[in-house]
């Protein structure tokens, strides 16, 4: 996959000027930028063709005598598997609950404090720390310490009041693991439109004060619009790592319940069943979904990073 | 800002307490999960595992002892000690291939330098499941499973294109001015190197190495595939507790509380790049 946005070329005349004339001189400035380009390009791309490859392949690891090249047949049985389209649901309500969950609450803390007020330091380090609990470490807090249904906080604390004692995990299980990941990424989305609102005009902002605009009129009119790109930069950031999410499937419900999402569905096609084309199959469709994401992503960024190389 | 707010009227002061307030809620509400596991490795299994939960129980250091193996578990040092070596190991490759390659993208810049820089972007946005069967094929041809140098060039790869693009950003930062006139004084490029661009880029060059460190701890898909008994990592130790066994809450509480412990600090020490870092360059 390669960068499909076109970027800026936003050289200073200084930099311009620099620019090497002959041709051993400008290999002399590419020089210190090729080995991180082939490893990268060695150990991220090489293996994704092979898993183009291997997608066309009957392949089951237990029988490699029987591997023989079936064409697209691979996606036709995962396009048309329960299970597997199943995944492919899961994964999509997985990603879209927790990155507009999150999202929404990210926003509300941001704006809380982007206001001053006493300890503001130290409540902004108490809400980023969910985010770097481990996330395997996060999935066993809320698996066995909040949600366990007999000794679990939410049940003790639910006791106290007299109310029922449910089975969170039983339940409702999707549920379950998409609270644990919007309490992990809620803190990231904050983080992002913290940073966002920390970057308005403040002299816009106050000039429409002394016009007297409203809060509201304020929040509407200027800080919406400016954190449009912001708001979109954390839900594309946010679904491409939520897409990919293992860590919490793995360990609240091992995915079943029917939790199973795309990348543990290929996990587990390859590592337990020994499917190899099955699951490299699964695979590029995460990948092609991924990359619809990518595209929106990266023009995101292109917009935010253009903006940032002309104010420099 | 204190001038604005010396004219703010004494209603909307009311209201920004007010908020304040709930601003200081919401954070301890977020932050409970983590204070409670944190008492509740200090509890005994029998109080750990109360309904209602033993807010007063005696302290007790036993969830430690359990968890590092004086209980006669197994140990989890040699786990914590290949996440050390995976994680330290693979942000000083990244670094050494980092630097320079930020180099060619800010101060002294290829043509196309930024088509460049979205090439490696791009590449972070494909996700690692799709590339892991070719990798577990070559590394169990290779006979390099269960080996933890493998691992180590994974985690290099995985946070090659966030390091070179904050690292850009933080060379950017370095004025050219200030290199040209060091360079017309006659100064050499590796004294020029480490006189004038190192002072200025160096606590975003920490910055940068805390976060691909944070990302290699953290990291359990691969370290799950393609290690076993010798090469396993923290999060695969802890991938042991999935199920219950009895009693056990306090175990998995000091288990998850010390092996987060390294992220929690390499976060909060890297605090103001983190923003920078997760959306990969592109919010500073």
């Amino acid at each position: 996959m390669t960068a499909t946005t076109t970027a800026p070329m936003a050289t200073s005349p200084v930099r311009a000027m620099r620019q090497p004339s002959g041709r051993l001189r400008a290999w002399a400035t590419r020089a210190p930028l090729l080995p991180a380009l082939v490893f990268m390009i060695a150990v991220t791309q090489l293996p994704f063709v092979a898993t183009v490859v291997i997608s066309f392949f009957d392949w089951n690891a237990l029988y490699p005598k029987a591997r023989h090249f079936t064409g697209v047949d691979n996606y036709r049985q995962v396009l048309t598997d329960t299970d597997l389209r199943h995944s492919v649901w899961t994964t999509v309500l997985l990603t879209v609950a927790v990155v507009l969950v999150s999202l929404a609450l990210g926003l509300i803390l941001a704006l809380l404090l982007d206001r001053r007020f006493r300890g503001r330091g130290v409540v902004r380090t108490l809400l980023i720390a969910p985010f770097l609990v481990v996330p395997v470490a996060a999935a066993l807090l809320w698996k066995h310490v909040l949600y366990n249904p007999e000794y679990g906080l939410f049940n003790g604390l639910l006791h106290y009041v007299g109310g029922p004692q449910p089975d969170w995990i039983s339940n409702t299980p999707l549920l379950a693991v998409e609270a644990s990941l919007v309490w992990q990424w809620t803190p990231f989305m904050m983080l992002i439109l913290l940073a966002g609102l920390q970057s308005r005009d403040q002299q816009q902002i106050e000039a429409a004060r002394v016009d007297g605009a409203s809060d509201w009129q304020i929040f509407v009119h200027l800080t919406l619009p400016h954190l449009r790109r912001y708001l979109e930069l954390g839900a594309l950031l946010g679904s491409i790592y939520i897409v990919q999410n293992f860590d919490a499937v793995f360990t609240i419900t091992s995915g079943g319940l029917g939790t199973a999402n795309l990348p543990y569905t290929v996990y587990q096609s390859f590592y337990q069943a020994h499917e190899n084309g099955l699951a490299s199959a699964a695979g590029v469709l995460v990948v092609i979904g991924s990359i619809i994401i990518a595209t929106f992503a990266l023009r995101v960024v292109s917009s935010l990073f253009r903006e940032e190389v002309s104010r420099a | 800002m204190s001038a604005v707010a010396e004219r703010v009227p004494q209603k909307t002061r009311r209201k920004g307490a007010g908020l304040g307030l709930v601003a200081w809620l919401l954070g301890i509400l977020f932050f409970l999960p983590i204070a409670w596991m944190a008492l509740t490795s200090f509890h005994s299994e029998a109080d750990a595992a109360t309904n209602p939960p033993s807010f007063a129980a005696s302290l007790t250091l036993d969830g430690y002892r359990e968890f590092f193996g004086t209980g006669g578990g197994a140990s989890p040092w040699p786990a914590l000690t290949n996440s050390v070596v995976a994680s330290v190991a693979s942000t000083l490759l990244v670094l050494l291939l980092a630097l320079p390659a930020a180099y060619a993208l800010s101060i002294r810049p290829v043509k196309k330098w930024t088509d460049v820089l979205f090439f490696f972007l791009s590449t972070k946005m494909l996700p690692a499941v799709a590339g892991l069967l070719p990798i577990y094929l070559f590394a169990k041809n290779a006979g390099m499973l269960d080996n933890i140098w493998l691992l180590v060039i994974l985690y290099t790869a995985m946070n090659l294109p966030i390091a070179v693009w904050m690292m850009q950003s933080f060379l950017a930062e370095v004025p050219v001015a200030v290199i040209e006139a060091a360079r017309v004084d006659g100064a050499r490029l590796p004294t020029v190197l480490a006189r004038v661009v190192a002072p200025i880029a160096l606590p975003g060059i920490a910055a940068t190495a805390l976060i691909c460190f944070i990302f290699s701890w953290n990291e359990l898909l691969f370290a799950r595939v393609l290690t076993g008994v010798v090469a396993e990592t923290a999060p695969v130790f802890l991938t042991g507790f999935i199920t219950s066994q009895g009693l056990f809450l306090a175990k998995v509480c000091a288990a998850s509380l010390v092996i987060s412990l390294p992220v929690l600090a390499a976060g909060f020490a890297a605090q103001d790049k983190l923003v920078q870092g997760l959306s990969l360059g592109a919010v500073k």
